[in-house]
């Protein structure tokens, strides 16, 4: 028989379907990425927009007397606060965006203010304030659980920190709000009960199974032949996992502590619960403080769509996907494949 | 056993067929100050008429504006006057620059820890402490503390309400702490002695409500029902309904209704006060 003939691959029609299928739903999951980004990218642009001629076609049209219905029914208004100002100087003002760069971040006023820096200032020192608190706890947890715990502590240990990645925000974010703040409040004596200080310590909860978890397998992965060497020169257990071990793990770790950045960079839900929602321009960690996700979460819903103010919600959400998207990318490909190589050099 | 099938879901589909052009259901979205209130009414007016159908949804005075100017509410709730924009807005969807019905009357309170020595403000005192001016106990007669500030978010009515009213249009502080809700801000209120904040007037464990004066020669009042109804409390605001057009047909029905003494019952059930 033909040798060519028998190495023919045969046409199988459910095979090629099932691969079909499984390329298909990869190129689905990448589509609505990119259809998300579209879409907030869309939303955010008419920030640059020349907004001075609606505003002055505003001014031109005054607009009659509000009618009612039923007010024959209402006896007296007598005590009803008078509005000081009929007019809506709201409206009137014009907003550039330029206007980002200010301050103050006043949304819902008469000479609006949409500077960010006190929400850029909000989100790193909550974010910091997490990261310290959680990478040095992960890490050695990750390094107890690979080197020093026995094997039942290690398949105990490993499963319950990942749970922790499972619990819904909103519970920590309750939990800091209700018990946390009070708790750190009396220890530290701050003067604020919800603080940067508390929205980090539970945003540092959410943290720790993601360090945990990627540094432990950064770990897993050091060759065997390092640490048997290591013992074999006389090493002690403590000396290998702490001076060979470690070290060259820590491109893995670093990417950990990256991508657990990310996360707290992103997360929304506790610190609404949780930092007070101030929009203060402080480097006092126990002062409120008001992040960039919490401002999207709070602001959203009642924003008036098409709204200056919309615009500036969809360029916020643009720069956390910046920020989380290069930090990811950052930690996958230059921390994990370079750094990786060039210390295990091959 | 399929023919069963078939015939089962004919007859289902028939039906739906038949029952949708039957009533439409009239939509009532906006405030969530005054979901609770909406849900009542809806629930008793439609037992007192059975063919009627009301959907009542919350999602804050903006969200209900909002939806009533994109067509996707009948009713919209408010707790806060419909602004001049927003008018704008309905005018050049519609042609309208829609109908305003005062509903029902609500007393902003304005609360301290219940340890606090405070007893009464003036509505300028309140201000100050809101806008910054005033950051000590101190300045209004009480213990040498720093006043820590709760406000609502600024996707509340109850924050541009009162922003308006009694800020007088200025800014909040930079420094107030924004809750998610009245309930978050009493809450607040109540584990923290040195804490001031405002909502609707509630009563709850830990928290006293403030003595209201109009200035500094007037007496103060607490936020009760007869203070309100007398308009001697100074921090009253009224709830409005807003829709489209004059109401006819089912519409005008169900806010004749709310209108009515019935209607009006339930607004105190629910901790509100009449318009009359």
């Amino acid at each position: 028989m033909d040798k060519k003939l028998l190495l023919k691959k045969k046409f199988r029609p459910g095979e090629w379907f099932a691969e079909r299928m499984v390329s298909l739903t990869a190129y689905i999951s990448l589509t609505f990425i990119a259809l998300i980004f579209i879409f907030v990218f869309r939303e955010a642009v008419p920030l640059f927009k020349d907004r001075s001629h609606e505003v002055a076609a505003f001014k031109a049209a005054p607009l009659e007397e509000m009618e009612t219905y039923g007010s024959e029914m209402v006896e007296g208004d007598a005590g009803v606060l008078e509005n000081p100002s009929t007019e809506d100087k709201h409206a009137l003002h014009v907003s550039k965006a330029s206007d980002l760069l200010a301050k103050d971040w006043q949304p819902i006023s008469d000479q609006p203010k949409y500077g960010l820096w006190p929400l850029f200032a909000g989100s790193f020192k909550v974010t910091l304030i997490a990261i310290l608190l959680a990478a040095p706890i992960a890490i050695l947890a990750a390094l107890y659980t690979h080197t020093f715990a026995p094997k039942w502590c290690k398949e105990l240990m490993k499963p319950t920190i990942e749970i922790l990645s499972g619990f819904p925000s909103v519970v920590i974010g309750f939990f800091a709000l209700t018990v946390l703040a009070t708790a750190i409040q009396s220890l530290f004596g701050f003067e604020y009960r919800l603080n940067a200080f508390v929205g980090g310590v539970a945003m540092s909860l959410a943290v720790i199974p993601i360090i945990f978890t990627i540094s432990e397998d950064a770990l897993t992965a050091v060759p065997k032949s390092l640490s048997e060497a290591s013992l074999a020169l006389g090493a002690k257990k403590w000396e290998t996992s702490l001076f060979v071990i470690l070290p060259a793990a820590i491109p893995g770790v670093f990417a950990a502590v990256l991508l657990g950045f990310g996360r707290a960079f992103g997360e929304t839900m506790i610190v609404l619960m949780a930092t007070g929602n101030a929009a203060l321009m402080s480097f006092d960690f126990s002062e409120p403080v008001r992040t960039l996700s919490a401002t999207i979460g709070a602001e959203m819903a009642e924003v008036v769509f098409g709204d200056f103010h919309y615009n500036v919600l969809f360029a916020i959400g643009i720069l956390l996907f910046i920020i989380s998207f290069s930090l990811n990318l950052f930690a996958e490909f230059f921390v994990r494949q370079k750094l990786m190589k060039k210390f295990r050099g091959n | 056993m399929n023919k069963i099938l078939k015939k089962v879901i004919s007859v289902l589909a028939a039906s739906s067929l038949f029952a949708a052009p039957m009533q439409a259901a009239i939509t009532v979205k906006g405030s969530d100050t005054m979901v609770i209130m909406a849900q009542r009414w809806a629930e008793l007016y439609m037992s007192e008429n059975t063919s009627a159908k009301i959907q009542v949804t919350g999602g804050g005075s903006g969200t209900g504006i909002s939806a009533l100017i994109n067509g996707t509410t009948d009713i919209c709730n408010a707790s806060r006057p419909i602004k001049p924009t927003e008018r704008e807005k309905l005018k050049e969807r519609y042609g309208t620059l829609g109908v305003e019905i005062k509903v029902a009357r609500d007393g902003l309170a304005v609360y301290v820890h219940e340890s606090s020595p405070i007893q009464e403000l003036t509505l300028a005192q309140i201000k100050d402490i809101y806008t910054g001016k005033i950051s000590n106990w101190k300045q209004v007669g009480g213990p040498d503390e720093k006043i820590i500030v709760y406000g609502r978010e600024n996707n509340s009515g109850t924050y541009v309400y009162f922003k308006d009213f009694v800020l007088k249009g200025e800014d909040y502080m930079a420094g107030m702490l924004s809750m998610p809700g009245t309930a978050a801000v009493v809450n607040a209120v109540s584990k923290d002695a040195k804490a001031i904040g405002y909502g609707g007037a509630a009563y709850a464990k830990g928290i006293r409500l403030i003595k209201v004066k109009k200035d500094e020669k007037s007496q103060g009042y607490e936020p009760t029902a007869e203070n309100v109804k007398a308009g001697k409390y100074p921090i009253t605001r009224f709830l409005y309904l807003y829709v489209k057009n004059r109401p006819t047909g089912e519409l005008k029905q169900f806010i004749d209704w709310i209108l009515s003494d019935k209607g009006q019952s339930i607004v105190t059930k629910v901790g509100y006060f009449p318009i009359r």
